[in-house]
């Protein structure tokens, strides 16, 4: 019982992580209807700003840790909202319109373009940081097993609930939210009706990298090291992970990413931890076969 | 001009501003380690930043000044930018080097590029210039099959041109496997690696285990890979082409990620060594036959080079090639093969016309699969060792963006794409770290200004009115 209450802590923490990074796939799949394979690299650079700008924190002698991270944290999404937005901008607006698959093709050339430059200018090596926050406390003991939750998991857990909360407020009740549901409709009518599509879509990718920078920062708090690579995995994970709550739903996003986190550590805790990311996978396969729409989604007519 | 003028510097500054931007921790500050215990601290790059964004402004400038018809300062900014970048000016690094140069080189393109295109555009109109451009289209390919087949005797043919010649090959024979499936039926496939992967440990299992020859396993490597092509294919090839990537990059990794963790059968991250290389009618390549066998020099009657195995290694992925090329040009006029393209054009039309769309995806997932086991079987026996390294999802990217940049469909695109993309960076080896940022520019670049590739060829094999010229998308 302890063990698996231990396992449930661990995923709940790493599946909040990985429903951030799935919004940003989920919303853009939903408004332009491609899959952004580049976010997971937008995650990737996020955890490298938020490195750097805890060195920098340190160096400037900022040392209340409340006050580093809610600094780090809005570097952090600002710089990487630039990224979101700039990659828009230049390697998918002018496919508009192009054939289907245009897109995902140069998604994919993004995404290699971001790795490789990220291992160009900072190295390839692994980046290890001591996280601000350390420590935890015990929530019981049995069988001689103690069950610790870190502050750091309730950090993520708390900023994941915040973060949800405030973006499904600008979902429902804001001007911009009720453009991106226009766009996610129907863009030419929305186009017709004065909303501006090129912000929205903009808008959108801003929103997702925001997010999926402060995903790179718990992730680098959470794990202590980064590298370059890490973008790949934890974005096909979150892709995974929107799927399987219904790709354009953004409640299934969350949802999918907490089952995921939890498949991935109960996996690793009972089974092996070498297949840990061979059962994400066949999760993905499984679930884009049978359940197409996900478990929140709704099912999608293919208009002629 | 005037009145443009404050706009396009506005742009321009913009666009460096956002430049900055993006630079300012990523490049700005690089994070070194200093041993053990304290982790990192930074260099400071902030002159490589402040140069890399002056480039990014001049570029933007000159860019919109071509666009706004001033092209003779747009040339001539290139031509600054160009000669700042290859003078001995000492910079910080010889990446940044390059990043100037090659600005230089794009606007001074950019601003040739209205002439060119009108002399190019009237020679092409011109009799002789239709006339060429047929016989060019016809022979070209001809030609480049009798460089290909006369390679081995030029006087250029050292070592290491002939194994580069053996990686193209092996690449054009992928590329042409990976056309059929996403250049005719139109299917994304992510993963086609794992095919390839398949193939290859195919034949390293089957000879260093069960002795048996490479002749005889090259077509179980085949059938093989074919089969798992079906195992995945049936499933998931009702999802659509964004979906069916994903999943089949999924499979590609699920496969690799076995073939790392499976360490009884395939010896995990070290891989399996000493397979035996292919045979020529039984005669080895080795300087010594092997305990009843003979080689290849002494069936010959020649003194044994080490060449000869390379050569033949070469005629054999030559041939392979060819029989990949061969085939996918006789499957094109059959049903199966029109049914692909159809597929490709609409799929909701082939099931109302009664086409199974399952099936037809089903043949085109198999034969391609298929291929690349043939490739995956002779890459093994090439280098007489692998690993799950050579089999990771960046290949698969590499071969996709083969097929892209050679324009989906386009036999002939796959190979000038293979000789670009494969045959460039191995001979400018020094690019060494830049050769991936290069190739995951070019595929962005590619899809933005010249989506249908190099050789833009998606014109359907047979037609129900020939003489339509406006049928095709």
């Amino acid at each position: 019982m302890a063990y698996f209450t231990q396992q449930l802590v661990n995923g709940l923490a790493l599946g909040a992580i990985y429903g951030l990074i799935a919004i940003g796939y989920t919303m853009v799949y939903g408004i332009v209807g491609m899959i952004n394979f580049a976010h997971g690299e937008v995650f990737m650079v996020g955890s490298f700003i938020a490195l750097i700008g805890f060195m920098i924190c340190a160096m400037a002698g900022i040392s209340s840790a409340p006050v580093a991270i809610l600094l780090v944290l809005l570097i952090a999404m600002s710089f990487s909202a630039v990224y979101g937005w700039a990659i828009e901008r230049t390697a998918y607006r002018p496919l508009r319109g192009s054939f289907r698959l245009a897109p995902l093709i140069s998604a994919i050339g993004v995404s290699i373009v971001l790795q490789n430059y990220v291992q160009l200018v900072q190295g390839a090596r692994p980046k290890p940081h001591v996280s601000l926050v350390s420590g935890g406390f015990t929530l019981f003991t049995s069988d001689g097993f103690d069950v610790r939750v870190t502050w750091i998991q309730i950090m993520i857990v708390m900023v994941t609930v915040a973060l949800m909360a405030g973006f499904t407020l600008v979902i429902s009740r804001t001007a911009l939210g009720r453009q991106q549901r226009a766009c996610e409709q129907d863009m030419k009518m929305a186009a017709l009706l004065g909303v501006d599509v090129n912000r929205t879509i903009s808008l959108t990718f801003v929103i997702g990298a925001a997010l999926a920078a402060v995903a790179g920062m718990l992730f680098m708090m959470y794990y202590g090291v980064i590298d370059f690579f890490i973008g790949f995995l934890a974005g096909i994970k979150a892709f995974t992970a929107a799927v399987l709550g219904g790709i354009g739903s953004l409640p299934g996003a969350m949802l999918g990413g907490l089952l995921i986190g939890l498949i991935e550590v109960f996996w690793a805790g009972y089974f092996s931890s070498e297949y840990k990311d061979v059962a994400a996978f066949s999760i993905m396969i499984l679930v884009l076969i049978f359940r197409p729409t996900g478990l929140l989604g709704k099912p999608e007519i293919e208009k002629v | 001009m005037g009145a443009r003028l404050p706009a396009i510097l506005k742009d321009a500054g913009l666009t460096a501003f956002v430049a900055a931007a993006l630079g300012i921790f990523i490049v700005g500050f690089r994070t070194i380690d200093i041993g053990s215990t304290r982790g990192l601290s930074f260099d400071y790059e902030f002159v490589d930043l402040a140069i890399a964004v002056a480039t990014v402004f001049l570029g933007r400038l000159g860019l919109q000044l071509a666009a706004a018809g001033q092209r003779l300062p747009a040339i001539a900014l290139g031509v600054i930018l160009f000669v700042v970048g290859v003078s001995p000016l000492k910079m910080p690094s010889t990446f940044l080097h390059w990043f100037v140069a090659l600005g230089g080189v794009a606007l001074i393109l950019r601003g040739m590029w209205p002439w060119a295109q009108a002399a190019i555009g009237s020679a092409g109109a011109s009799p002789r210039g239709v006339a060429l451009k047929q016989a060019g289209t016809k022979w070209f390919g001809w030609a480049l099959l009798g460089g290909a087949v006369l390679m081995p005797f030029s006087p250029m043919a050292d070592q290491k041109t002939m194994d580069l010649g053996v990686l193209i090959l092996t690449y054009v024979m992928l590329g042409w496997g990976l056309n059929i499936v996403v250049g005719l039926a139109g299917l994304l496939d992510l993963g086609y690696v794992a095919f390839y992967a398949v193939g290859a440990y195919a034949y390293a299992l089957l000879s260093t285990q069960h002795g048996m020859g490479f002749w005889a396993v090259l077509p179980v490597a085949g059938m093989i890979a074919a089969l798992f092509g079906v195992l995945l294919g049936f499933p998931v090839l009702r999802l659509r082409g964004d979906y069916l990537a994903i999943v089949t990059m999924g499979f590609g990794e699920i496969i690799r990620l076995v073939l790392l963790n499976w360490v009884d059968l395939t010896n995990g991250p070290a891989g399996i060594g000493s397979i035996p290389g292919p045979t020529f009618f039984g005669a080895t390549f080795t300087e010594r036959a092997p305990a009843g066998g003979q080689t290849f020099s002494e069936m010959m009657g020649i003194p044994f080079s080490s060449n000869h195995r390379l050569i033949f290694l070469y005629y054999l992925i030559l041939a392979l090639a060819l029989v990949t090329h061969l085939f996918t040009q006789r499957m094109r006029r059959l049903p199966v093969g029109r049914a692909w393209e159809a597929l490709r054009e609409d799929e909701t039309a082939c099931q109302a016309l009664g086409i199974n769309p399952t099936n037809t995806k089903l043949t085109a997932f198999a034969v391609g699969a298929m291929f690349a086991g043939f490739a995956g079987c002779f890459f093994a026996a090439k280098q007489r060792f692998i690993s799950p390294e050579s089999f990771v999802f960046i290949e698969s990217a590499i071969i996709l963006a083969i097929v892209v940049l050679g324009g989906m469909g386009s036999q002939i695109g796959v190979v000038l794409a293979s000789i670009l993309l494969i045959g460039m960076p191995e001979w400018f080896r020094d690019l060494g770290n830049y050769r991936m940022l290069a190739f995951g520019l070019a595929m962005v670049l590619i899809m933005v200004y010249r989506p249908r590739g190099l050789v833009a060829h998606r014109e359907p094999s047979v037609r129900l009115h020939p003489a339509d010229p406006g049928g095709g998308r």
